[in-house]
Order: C-alpha cells, then sequence, then structure tokens
C-alpha cells in the first residue's frame, strides 16, 4: 500500500512511537522487542512491519538473530515538515510586525 | 523590520507542545490588542494568501472567537478559539479546535491548549505561546491544516519544481 510510505503515518500509533524511542537507544531482536508490550507477538511484528515500509526502521541479521535498527534518514522528514510550520509562524509574525508599525503611525 | 527580534521555535515531542517566543517592537497594551481584538486579528493572523474574517468574538473568560481562513478563491476552513482564562494584558489560556460555519466543534480536527503570556522586553513585548496537543499525531495533524491552510502557493510552488524534474 502507497499511504504505508508516510513518515506521519508510522509516527501515528502511540505503540510504534514506542516501539521507535526503544530502538532510538538500541538494537533490539523482535523478540526483546515484543516483551516490551502487552500486545500480541503478532500486533507487535505488525507494527515494525509498517515502520520497516516507512523506511524508519531497518533490519540487520546478526548470526541467528534479527536486529532492528532506527533509520535517523527519514526522521528528518518530520522536521523538515515541522519547519513549513514554523515557516507560517514566520509569515503571520512579519504580517503583525506590519500591523504593529501602522498602528504606531496612526498614533503619532 | 531591520533590527532582530528575538524569535524562538520548539517543538517538543515529549510533551506535544509547540513553544513559540517572539519579540514585537511595540508596548505590551498594542500587542495584547493585536491578539485580543478581532479587528487586528483580522489583519495578520492567517498566513497570505489566506485571510482571516471574524464571524463572532467574545473575548472574555467563557467566551468565543468563532472566525473563517478565507482562501483567495474563497475556499472558507472555519476555527473556534475558547478562552478559559484571561489575565489582561499580561495572558490567556484558551482551547483551538476546528468547527463549521455554525461554531460546532469538528472531533475528528486537532483540538489543542494554548496558553499566551505577554511580558515587557525592554520597550518591546514578549509573547510566550505555548501550543499543547493531545498527542503527536494530532500534532502532526495540526500542522498538516496549518500547511494546508496556510502554504498553499508553497505547495504550488512544489507542484512546479517537480513538474519540473
Amino acid at each position: 500500500m502507497e499511504t504505508r510510505r508516510d513518515v506521519f503515518q508510522a509516527i501515528a500509533d502511540p505503540t510504534r512511537r514506542a516501539i521507535l524511542l526503544l530502538l532510538a537507544s538500541q538494537a533490539m531482536t523482535p523478540n526483546a522487542l515484543a516483551e516490551e508490550f502487552n500486545t500480541s507477538r503478532q500486533a507487535v511484528s505488525k507494527h515494525i512491519r509498517i515502520l520497516t515500509e516507512c523506511e524508519l526502521v531497518k533490519q540487520e541479521q546478526k548470526g541467528r538473530e534479527i536486529y532492528y535498527h532506527i533509520d535517523t534518514h527519514k526522521m528528518k522528514e518530520i522536521d523538515k515538515w515541522i519547519e513549513q510550520f514554523k515557516q507560517i509562524w514566520e509569515t503571520k509574525f512579519n504580517q503583525l510586525d506590519n500591523v504593529l508599525l501602522t498602528l504606531k503611525k496612526k498614533k503619532k | 523590520m531591520s533590527t532582530t527580534l528575538l524569535n524562538e521555535f520548539t517543538v517538543d515531542k515529549q510533551t506535544n507542545t509547540i513553544h513559540i517566543k517572539r519579540e514585537f517592537a511595540a508596548d505590551r497594551p498594542t500587542v495584547w490588542d493585536c491578539y485580543t481584538k478581532s479587528e487586528i486579528l483580522d489583519q495578520w493572523w492567517m498566513p497570505k494568501p489566506w485571510k482571516a474574517r471574524t464571524k463572532n468574538m467574545d473575548f472574555r473568560e467563557g467566551g468565543n472567537w468563532h472566525y473563517a481562513a478565507v482562501s483567495p478563491t474563497g475556499e472558507e476552513h472555519w476555527s473556534i478559539t475558547s478562552y478559559v482564562k484571561i489575565e489582561l494584558e499580561k495572558m490567556f489560556l484558551a482551547n483551538n479546535g476546528f468547527c463549521d460555519a455554525n461554531g460546532t466543534i469538528n472531533p475528528n480536527m486537532p483540538m489543542s491548549k494554548w496558553k499566551m503570556e505577554f511580558s515587557d522586553m525592554g520597550k518591546n513585548t514578549l509573547v510566550y505561546g505555548q501550543m499543547q496537543f493531545p498527542d503527536l499525531a494530532q500534532l502532526e495533524q495540526n500542522i498538516a491544516m496549518g500547511f494546508k491552510e496556510g502554504l498553499t502557493m508553497a505547495m504550488e510552488n512544489l507542484d512546479l519544481m517537480l513538474a519540473k524534474r
């Protein structure tokens, strides 16, 4: 599904955010990850699959074990998005600066 | 403005809060009016090319500001700000949400709690805004909405840019 490849879809779910936070501190095996949650292993692995599809999580084979890593590259998209929000406010504030200038001129 | 005014924007993803600090070159009562009088809010609250158009403003505790963001083609997005607590020229607390033309809040759209603080900074005024969302997803959704409302032009530019590739 095309929509799955959206970082915001990925972080829209609290469990997936918790997984990302856990993986941010260390790489983990599927079993170790599942143990952190009260939900079923299938549910956790479904979340991991979505995170992998969104390219926020990478997997790596180490011996017999699979380890999940966080992929910070895509996380930057979230920051970029926030940057756009910041620009909206900047535009608004510049407009307010102009309003204030006009008010000041009227007073004089 | 030629002088540099303090301007800080941070997102705290732990508490789902956006912090915005901005200095304005005017005294506190003037800046307060800009944030609380609809005839002035209408002049700046929506980023160009959108315009804010107030339907109703009742700035008191328990009162509402009901307004629309209007696009150059006449498209409307309605919002409502409910004032919870007001300390004259110092601060106000408000809840903010998207609604329809009758002021009925859309529960599927992001809601946020706002705290706006006003303080003196020499001859200037510092406004410290905190916008808190129930969860990160709603914060992201609000950003998406703001983007939709505010940066239609930028989107078109992006479209053009992508078309050239």
